[in-house]
């Protein structure tokens, strides 16, 4: 298994380390996922997502190809933009979900860290037919994650960009702590904050910089378990659960994430589902009888089996018993009756409205 | 190091039983609370539920999985910490104490000598960790 340069200080911050893609990673620190991932709503957290991938394309044709292999209109991009898209193969269903960034000498794709030799892979692959160079650059490019309502306040402490300045969704090139680092306004958890991508060997060092610059405000240090359940209240999707190669983005209601008029792999399967409608739709739930809702149980609708739970939780924030699932798009409604069978017992679930958290991003 | 209380006899499936005359209090310890990670929903059996020891008498519920909760003896269930349905965090904060979860009547005394003293249980989560 692979370990990240902050192992030894995730075992000594007393993290409990559990294999994740491959990579053994902190799914919770003593302080338990429930006070981290309220920590991010209320303060701050930080994370360590080294295991994530970033590749970067450089050369004549690096436009070009990225119109072709993903969704989003790359040519609206200014230079230091950011945004979310999708790898999907020919039949429309996703290879991944991807962060874009434009800047000045190249383009940077951050990629999850289950699907990077997969994603390298299918990219070289049709890279072939441009003038274009892909490298995989994770080793070297570690990837930490601030994020909450005092990210700002805190990172500000430790550089002289004014960090009031900088948008949700760009990034900037700054120093921190006097370590120099890419950083996007960009995250997964449904707060503002910032996502650095900077020298593997500047990483411990800058971990514990923030930690010890957010130590009033009430930064905690933050696992996998706080993650997901801080991705979830936002429905973001999460790769092997919402989305993966058997789905996809229009089931999963991500087509606002997509440029239609971009000629991108996937795009004619995709338009005729948007035509002929999804069969199915990514729904919101919650609990109307006592239970917990869990990944892969059914979903019932009038005694019969129609559906799966692909996330379920406690949601910390709401305190409600909550979940996504797939059902048949006739029984998507908010407000639609559903059952969950909960260990073999249908337990009765409403639809609602996503997102359970409505996400907060920085304007400026 | 988990906690473990003096007293009390403890099951492999890492329940406490507390032993008072006929009756016994059952709950789960410190180790499971721990390895469990943050409770966050409980279901426990009625009153004047019966189950033989093994039996599956309800189901914790963490962040991280359910579990299902062995009766470790046999008996009728006496009482249910309703408290507990409505703040399943206690299990966490408080495993020998405000999260016990039901009372039992001990049908069979000599069930007890299956389970393990304070000392046999400790020597059982270290093997553990």
């Amino acid at each position: 298994m692979k370990r990240t340069r902050l192992y030894d200080t995730h075992v000594e911050m007393g993290g409990r380390m559990v294999d994740f893609a491959g990579w053994e990673l902190p799914v919770q620190y003593p302080t338990g996922p429930t006070v981290e991932h309220h920590a991010v709503r209320n303060a701050a957290g930080l994370f360590d997502i080294d295991h994530m991938g970033q590749f970067e394309v450089r050369g004549p044709d690096g436009e070009r190809f990225l119109q072709h292999v993903q969704v989003k209109d790359v040519t609206t991009m200014a230079v230091w933009d950011a945004a979310y898209s999708l790898l999907l193969y020919a039949d429309g269903t996703v290879v991944d979900d991807i962060f874009v960034y434009k800047l000045p000498d190249r383009w940077m794709l951050a990629v999850n860290a289950g699907n990077l030799d997969k994603d390298f892979a299918w990219l070289s692959e049709h890279a072939a037919a441009y003038d274009v160079s892909l490298t995989d650059v994770s080793d070297k490019t570690y990837m930490m994650a601030i994020q909450g309502p005092k990210a700002e306040a805190i990172v500000q402490r430790l550089t002289d960009a004014d960090l009031d300045k900088v948008a949700a969704r760009t990034a900037l090139r700054m120093d921190v702590a006097g370590i120099n680092l890419l950083a996007g306004r960009t995250g997964y958890t449904g707060e503002d904050g910032f996502e650095f991508y900077v020298d593997a060997d500047q990483a411990v060092a800058l971990w514990n910089r923030l930690l010890e610059a957010g130590k009033d405000d009430g930064l905690l240090a933050c696992g996998l378990a706080a993650r997901d359940s801080l991705r979830f209240e936002a429905c973001f999707p999460l790769y092997g659960h919402e989305i993966d190669a058997a789905t996809n983005p229009l089931e999963a209601r991500l087509g606002w994430a997509i440029d239609w008029y971009v000629p991108f792999i996937g795009r004619d399967a995709l338009l005729k589902t948007k035509l002929e409608k999804p069969q199915r739709l990514l729904i919101g739930f919650e609990m109307v009888d006592r239970g917990m809702a869990r990944e892969g149980y059914p979903i019932a609708i009038n005694g019969e089996t129609a559906g799966y739970v692909t996330t379920g939780m406690k949601s910390p924030t709401l305190d409600k018993f909550v979940g996504l699932g797939y059902v048949p798009r006739a029984y998507s409604k908010v407000g639609t009756e559903i059952e969950i069978i909960v260990r073999g017992a249908p337990k009765k679930a409403v639809i609602v409205k996503r997102p359970f958290y409505k996400p907060r991003y920085k304007e400026a | 190091m988990a906690e473990v209380i003096d007293g009390l006899y403890y099951s492999r499936d890492d329940e406490w039983v507390k032993v008072d005359g006929n009756e016994v209090t059952i709950g789960i310890t410190d180790y499971a609370q721990d390895a469990l990670s943050d409770v966050v929903y409980l279901e426990l059996p009625e009153a004047g539920a019966a189950f033989n020891a093994g039996d599956i008498f309800g189901v914790v519920e963490s962040v991280k999985a359910a579990s299902d909760l062995y009766s470790p003896v046999s008996g009728e269930v006496i009482e249910t910490n309703e408290a507990l349905l409505d703040a399943p965090e206690l299990v966490n904060d408080d495993p020998f104490g405000a999260a016990w979860m039901i009372k039992m009547s001990l049908n069979n005394s000599g069930e007890l000598g299956e389970l393990m003293d304070a000392g046999g249980y400790a020597a059982y989560c270290e093997e553990r960790e």
